[in-house]
């Protein structure tokens, strides 16, 4: 193991298919037209020396340090910002040349603190290395000069430090702001020697528009803005290639490592969903991997009033394993399930649900995508016939419309939020389809064309609004139609959608989006040359979140807008592992692979593999089991990395559900809500801890791989294992990549995918079969994967959750950027400086209605209950909808979100709930009864403590 | 009938009172029952003469000048009004020396005209390079300019011909026509009394350079320096919009051209031509690297013309009269006429249009006069701050951009500051580096680190600190900022420092 230092080539890599052919110091080098002198240089190893370059932004030319000479040219041009022309003769070096490095560095160091030995980039700075590279002996100008050595030091970001003396102003940071992340926040201020960089207008870090994503860090070729980690740690010694546990991204990573420790987490130029790019949660948000709550002994109790007992693995794994077997004897076979989660493993989703269908015998496993992305698996597969997204990230770049419904990538997705305001900032042009005002409306360089502003809970009145014009004003792609879909069922569907109730001025009635609006978003959308979808939750969690699925496909297939790079139909995974859960066969109607159970082919395929006897009907979904725990015929839940107790809508009901229970394991690193409510806990090991992969939201597969061994012992999918044995199901993997092997040998999508593919390629997008060895980046090629795509009419029905006098406003949920999901992870690392509550956004008018300031405590009151937050006033909500994040389990978000859900899926309908809103001084009682019993259980846990 | 009297409405004559001038003039009319009509015409650039008041007269324009108000009864009473005779008459204007001898083209309407009037601009044969122009293909008026021999006059001297074929040949949607009228050079106005007394023909140039390469939209970055500048070119542009010279169909041609001023924010190095472009993009005033030209990639990332003032508002003249007649002024590969400016200490400052090829001794003596104190001349410095000082041993040399340049010189904008004997030429080089360090941008090393450290090092030899070290230091310094500056502010610093210690090391300490 060392530490992997990423060759730099100076320049970004040049498109261009057409290739030159140059000769550099007497080398013959064969380069893409438009590809810089540097990196054709670099391309054969010369290395010229460079500061203000780095291959991941576009050159600027301002060190100066890669003067190069071209035959029959005149002076000194830059290598970075010269490019290659045919025949071109180019000297890299030479005694002038030297001569004008040595005079630059000379003028750096004038102005550049002497405290290399003392400085956290000691061994890793560019700047030391040109002085070393330019043999730089002597600074003839002295120390005296006019100088930048008493600049003070940021030190506001939580994660990172930002010292101006250090700074040699290449403005890397500045431009890797912009290009890379595209936020915008750093600037130069002030010009000629008086330059210096500028978050916001000279504010400190955190209080400029900074989002801490660390692409400026990244790029910084000094100690001038430098990881804390490192300032406390010192450099790495070796690192590790794994992908980021957070969202659907994916992103990959170095862990930079010393001994089992993480110095710093590094985005991973070459990965393949992120480029080189990260956000503040994988970047910096991994503390919680080592925060001293991490429960690291396996503990059980009788019940959850009693404290807890620290025992061993083994005591915890057979009393686990005696009590399901107590109970499916006394209550039958189907009183049992388990939970996989979008947040481990394909190797431990595949684990657990083999587990509650071979060990358990039934088919009540289920998973978190249940409650986020169900309704695209559904959707999709019957449609396109494949429950996934069509494209790759990368697939954006190449998009000239882009829709984005129901989704805020720039803080759901922010990796992939970058890219796609890259995208815009080249001229794409955006329409957003949302609630609220989401940062991409408008934000720096971006703004939509069309805000398409529509009331929660009407999405198919939307989209049939927006088919309608698609269908009538003869946009539809004919060709693209009669080829590639079932004409019957296009037919159907143009017939229904062309009905005057669909039309954008019959349809704003419900949206309350102007007719004209959607009309021309419509247009835009149905004559763009790539037109793309991109949504998220803000589809799927609603009573008719299948139908809006279906609805988008069928708006893509009727523009043609699938089958090629720049268009697609594209949900983003709010997990890092959603698509890979659903996958592996998480849900208790399908085996790996969406294949259904009562397929008797598949069933026997299985059957063979795993030697044993399969059910053929389906088992029960989250909700389902929830209802019979009520009602007693559900006594014992295997949960794994899943954290129902907070995530899952109707608090109350989940809650008496847990407590119905006589059995409920939790498998994972924190006394999380829902082991407050559990019998065993088995700790978890973080993503840090252990080896698999994830597959994200654009169907690339992803090693995960272990950094550090596991605080606990083992990895989540060995636990699986030790309990499956106890249970009398056999299983003897030795390692994750057998787990892999079994699951390529059963899923022909994932056939030719292996640990060692995953080595050699980086990642592989399924299908990665014998058709597609080297995997499947954009679907639907030719053909629809179901043959010929399916149009389905979606006939908008309206939420039963309606506004009433007594219930006049509706809450819509989402995230934000710092926290993730449930906030297990990100509540335990130094991103609660972003985001420390969950609070109310409410709109002026109802705020001023109801007398509210921002600030204030308001009562948030729906059929199901109630709860109370602070208030933010704020004009990014419409009138008549409020917003909240659901990132602390105090604020009881989903105490007042109700049991309706998806009629397809039974996704819960978490994005429209209606309220009412009212000041308040104190808190529910609700949150009163959960402080009690939080601390109740953390006495509990403190008690356990003190026995062990 | 009445008679016409001109009194100066140029920001040089306005600084020197002619504006008190006009007043006194009209009111001594108004008071005597005198019928005039008073015209604000632009300055003829004989500063010294300055408030020059002309009078028509059946025999021509009479001048008369410096007239300050309080001579202006005495004028009445000597009936200067029809050529009386006193003591501040010139007699016709036209006849003077100084402004008799210069070759006026690009200039021709400078002081004659009034600069608002489209009237007058038309009478004295303005638009008529537009309606050739109109008649003719794109590639045609780019012949005529590339057979002309213009080139760039706002210092680097680049074939304005060629530059228009390749925005012509450029492929791009929206194609621009860029003035550059950030005229910063010290010692130089040509611009500024282009676009104050005669604003028609830049806006005519203009409009003929986007006919020529398919351009529909010019701005002209002014710098906010230039108040009056800037009321003349609103002024001139609303009314050739209004006569349709400028619009969606100029000329009723069915073609398109507008044009519109913006103004800069005072930093030198938007006159670098790309810093010049992000400023009007409304970024900060940072150079971009080149490539891609501004001809290929310029304004908003589209094909760009970006010509000096000068270099454009010489077009019509061009388009009027043809590329061989233009030709046919100049020396060598220096063709036509360069509007010099004569500044510093200078008996007789002014605009001095004269084709290539004279010499500096005949501007500074046969038109300055020598220096204004009377003392020896000892050095010019010719193009601006960025410009070589030029002794008095090279004097001879005549204005021509390849003869300066084998003297380590440049011609630069046409800008000549005057210094006598008594000036010190270390202090001048510290000044020279010091301009680079207040206007740098800050974006390459040599310019932005360099001209700091630049001063410090010729503090340490103007104080004699370890002198023949800090001299060695100061070259080598020079040497990097000329190789690797990004543009021409760090990389022509070098010329006035290096050129003041080359020809008067005697400044730096020399025995």
């Amino acid at each position: 193991m060392s530490l992997i230092r990423d060759k730099d080539y100076g320049t970004p890599a040049s498109p261009s298919e057409k290739n030159v052919t140059l000769e550099i110091d007497g080398f013959k080098v064969t380069v893409p037209e438009g590809t810089s002198v540097m990196r054709a240089a670099s391309s054969i190893g010369i290395e010229i020396p460079k500061l203000c370059a780095t291959d991941s932004i576009d050159p600027f030319g301002s060190c100066r340090l890669c003067v190069c000479q071209v035959e029959g040219g005149r002076g000194y041009p830059a290598s970075c910002t010269t490019p290659v022309s045919q025949g071109m003769k180019v000297q890299t070096e030479n005694a002038k040349l030297n001569q004008i490095r040595k005079g630059i560095m000379e003028l750096y160091i004038s102005d550049h603190p002497l405290d290399c030995l003392t400085c956290p980039s000691n061994g890793n700075c560019e700047l030391q290395d040109m002085a070393g590279t330019v043999g730089l002996r002597e600074v003839r100008y002295g120390y005296e000069g006019k100088n930048h050595l008493k600049s003070e030091k940021d030190t506001s970001n939580p994660y990172f430090t930002f010292d101006p003396s250090k700074c040699i102003v290449c403005s890397r940071c500045v431009r890797a702001c912009e290009e890379t992340q595209g936020t915008f926040a750093l600037t130069i201020d002030g010009r000629g020697f008086d330059s210096k960089i500028s978050p916001g207008q000279n504010e400190a870090f955190m209080d400029s528009e900074c989002v801490s994503c660390g692409a400026c860090v990244q790029a910084c070729p000094t100690a001038t803005l430098m990881e804390k980690s490192v300032y406390q740690k010192g450099q790495p010694d070796h690192s590790i290639i794994t992908t980021c546990a957070y969202c659907g991204v994916g992103c990959s990573f170095k862990a930079e490592m010393k001994g089992a420790e993480v110095v710093r987490m590094v985005p991973d130029k070459n990965g393949q969903a992120n480029h080189g790019h990260s956000c503040v949660k994988g970047r910096f948000a991994f503390g919680y991997a080592t925060h001293p709550d991490r429960l690291t002994t396996p503990m059980i109790r009788k019940s959850i009033h009693d404290p807890w007992q620290k025992v061993s693995w083994e005591d915890a794994i057979n009393y686990a394993a005696s009590e399901f077997k107590r109970i499916q004897e006394k209550y039958g076979r189907y009183s049992v399930g388990g939970l996989t989660s979008s947040r481990c493993t394909n190797e431990e989703a595949y684990l657990v649900q083999k587990l509650v269908r071979a060990a358990f015998g039934n088919n009540n496993v289920d998973t978190c995508a249940r409650v986020c992305h169900s309704p695209t698996g559904y959707g999709l597969k019957q449609t396109l016939g494949e429950s996934a997204g069509t494209q790759t990230f990368d697939s954006v770049m190449q998009s000239d419309v882009i829709l984005v419904i129901g989704a805020n990538p720039t803080d759901g997705h922010p990796v992939f939020g970058s890219l796609m305001k890259k995208r815009l900032r080249e001229g794409a042009k955006l329409i957003v389809a949302d609630p609220r005002e989401i940062d991409l409306v408008k934000s720096a360089h971006v703004k939509a064309e069309y805000h398409l502003k529509l009331r929660p809970g009407t999405n198919v009145a939307l989209v049939n609004a927006l088919a309608h014009v698609i269908v009538t004003e003869g946009l539809v792609k004919e060709d693209f139609v009669n080829e590639r879909c079932d004409i019957d069922s296009f037919n159907k569907w143009r017939d229904f959608v062309a009905q005057e109730r669909n039309s954008p001025e019959a349809s704003e009635i419900h949206t309350g989006v102007a007719a004209q609006k959607v009309r021309e978003a419509a247009r835009l959308y149905a004559s763009a040359g790539n037109g793309a979808i991109y949504y998220g939750l803000g589809v799927t969690e609603h009573s008719q979140g299948s139908t809006t699925v279906i609805g988008i496909a069928n708006l893509a297939m009727a523009t043609g807008n699938v089958g090629r790079e720049g268009v697609g139909v594209n949900p983003l995974r709010g997990q890092n592992n959603v698509q890979g859960s659903c996958d592996m066969g998480s849900f208790p109607h399908e085996l790996p692979g969406y294949r259904h159970v009562a397929d008797v082919t598949t069933r026997s395929l299985f059957e063979s593999v795993w030697g044993v006897k399969l059910e053929a009907e389906p088992g029960l979904r989250i909700p389902n089991m929830f209802a019979a725990a009520i009602d007693g015929s559900f006594k014992g839940l295997y949960c794994e990395g899943e954290d129902i107790a907070q995530s899952d809508p109707n608090t109350q009901h989940v809650q008496e559900a847990l407590e119905s229970m006589e059995c409920v394991v939790v498998q994972d690193l924190f006394l999380n809500e829902t082991a407050k409510f559990a019998h065993v806990f088995l700790p978890g090991a973080s993503f840090l801890e252990k080896t698999g992969t994830f597959t994200n939201a654009e169907r690339r597969i992803s090693p995960v791989r272990r950094v550090m061994p596991p605080k606990a012992g083992y990895e989540d999918w060995e636990v699986t294992q030790m309990l499956s044995n106890a249970l009398g199901y056999a299983m003897d993997y030795s390692s994750a990549k057998e787990i892999l092997d079994e699951i390529a040998s059963l899923m022909p999508t994932f056939k030719g995918v292996s640990f060692k593919k995953l080595d050699e390629q980086g990642s592989v997008q399924w299908p990665c079969n014998d058709e597609a060895p080297d995997g499947t980046p954009t679907m639907h090629i030719g053909q629809f994967v179901r043959g010929k795509g399916r149009f389905m009419p979606t006939e908008y029905v309206p939420t039963s959750e309606r506004t009433t006098g007594k219930y006049p406003l509706i809450l819509t949920t989402g995230r934000i950027l710092s926290q993730y999901n449930v906030g297990a992870q990100t509540r335990r690392t130094d991103n609660v400086a972003w985001h420390s509550e969950d609070r109310l956004e409410i709109h002026p008018h109802d705020a001023e209605d109801r007398g509210i300031v921002t600030g204030d405590k308001v009562a948030i009151r729906s059929r199901a209950g109630v709860t109370v937050l602070h208030t933010l006033v704020t004009e990014r909500v419409q009138p008549g909808v409020v917003y909240t994040t659901f990132h602390f389990p105090e604020s009881g978000a989903n105490v007042i979100t109700t049991d309706n859900s998806d009629w397809a899926t039974n996704c819960p309908e978490y994005k429209v709930t209606a309220v009412q809103v009212e000041k308040v001084a104190g808190f529910s009682q609700w949150q009163n009864e959960f402080q009690a019993f939080t601390e109740e259980q953390l006495s509990m846990l403190e008690k356990a403590t003190a026995a062990g | 009938m009445s008679i016409t009297v001109y009194v100066p409405g140029d920001s040089s004559a306005l600084s020197l009172g002619a504006e008190k001038t006009a007043v006194a003039i009209a009111s001594e009319a108004a008071q005597r029952g005198v019928e005039i009509d008073l015209v604000r015409n632009g300055s003829r650039g004989l500063f010294w003469l300055e408030p020059l008041v002309e009078v028509a007269t059946p025999a021509g324009r009479i001048a008369f000048g410096p007239v300050q108000a309080s001579d202006v009864p005495g004028l009445f009473d000597a009936d200067f009004l029809n050529g009386g005779s006193h003591a501040l008459s010139l007699g016709l204007t036209e006849e003077i020396e100084y402004l008799k001898k210069q070759e006026r083209l690009t200039n021709a309407r400078v002081g004659i005209i009034d600069p608002v009037s489209l009237e007058d601009y038309l009478a004295h044969e303005g638009y008529r390079g537009l309606q050739n122009a109109l008649q003719l293909a794109p590639a045609d008026i780019v012949k005529q300019v590339t057979d002309s021999g213009l080139r760039g006059r706002g210092g680097a001297a680049f074939p304005t011909g060629i530059k228009w074929n390749t925005v012509l040949n450029a492929q791009g949607g929206q194609k621009y026509i860029v003035c550059n009228a950030d005229e910063g050079d010290s010692g130089t106005f040509s611009d500024r009394m282009i676009m104050e007394d005669d604003p028609f023909v830049l806006v005519e140039g203009m409009t003929i350079a986007g006919l020529a390469v398919g351009a529909t939209q010019g701005y002209i970055y002014l710098r906010v320096e230039y108040p009056h500048a800037h009321k003349n070119l609103n002024a001139a542009i609303a009314a050739a919009e209004k006569a349709g010279y400028l619009g969606a169909d100029i000329c009723g041609s069915g073609k398109a051209f507008n044009l519109e001023v913006r103004l800069g924010a005072g930093a030198y190095v938007c006159g670098e031509e790309t810093s010049l472009l992000e400023s009007l993009e409304g970024k900060r005033g940072l150079v971009r690297y080149k490539p891609p030209l501004p001809a290929i990639k310029g304004l908003f990332g589209q094909p760009t013309v970006i010509n000096n003032v000068i270099s454009l508002a010489s077009v019509p003249i061009i388009l009027d009269k043809g590329g061989e007649y233009y030709r046919d002024f100049g020396v060598g590969r220096s063709r036509g006429t360069l509007p010099i400016q004569l500044a510093g200490n200078i008996k007789h400052p002014g605009l001095v249009e004269k084709a290539f090829g004279i010499t500096l001794r005949e501007l500074l003596y046969d038109y300055g006069g020598g220096s204004a104190t009377g003392l020896p001349i000892k050095a010019v410095q010719v193009g601006g701050p960025l410009g070589a000082f030029v002794p008095e041993s090279q004097f001879d040399t005549p204005l021509d951009y390849e003869a300066f340049a084998a003297n380590w010189a440049v011609l630069g904008h046409g800008g000549v500051v005057v210094f006598d004997d008594t000036v010190d030429m270390a202090k001048m080089a510290r000044y020279a580096m010091e301009f680079c360090a207040i206007e740098s941008c800050g974006k390459c090393t040599p310019c932005r680190i360099g001209s700091t450290r630049g001063v410090e090092v010729l503090d340490k030899i103007i104080a004699n600190e370890d002198r023949a070290n800090n001299i060695a230091l100061l070259r080598d310094l020079s040497d990097v900022m000329l190789n690797s500056s990004l543009c021409a502010l760090g990389g022509m610093t070098p010329f006035p420092v290096l050129s003041a210690l080359n020809h008067f090391p005697e400044d730096f300490g020399a025995e």
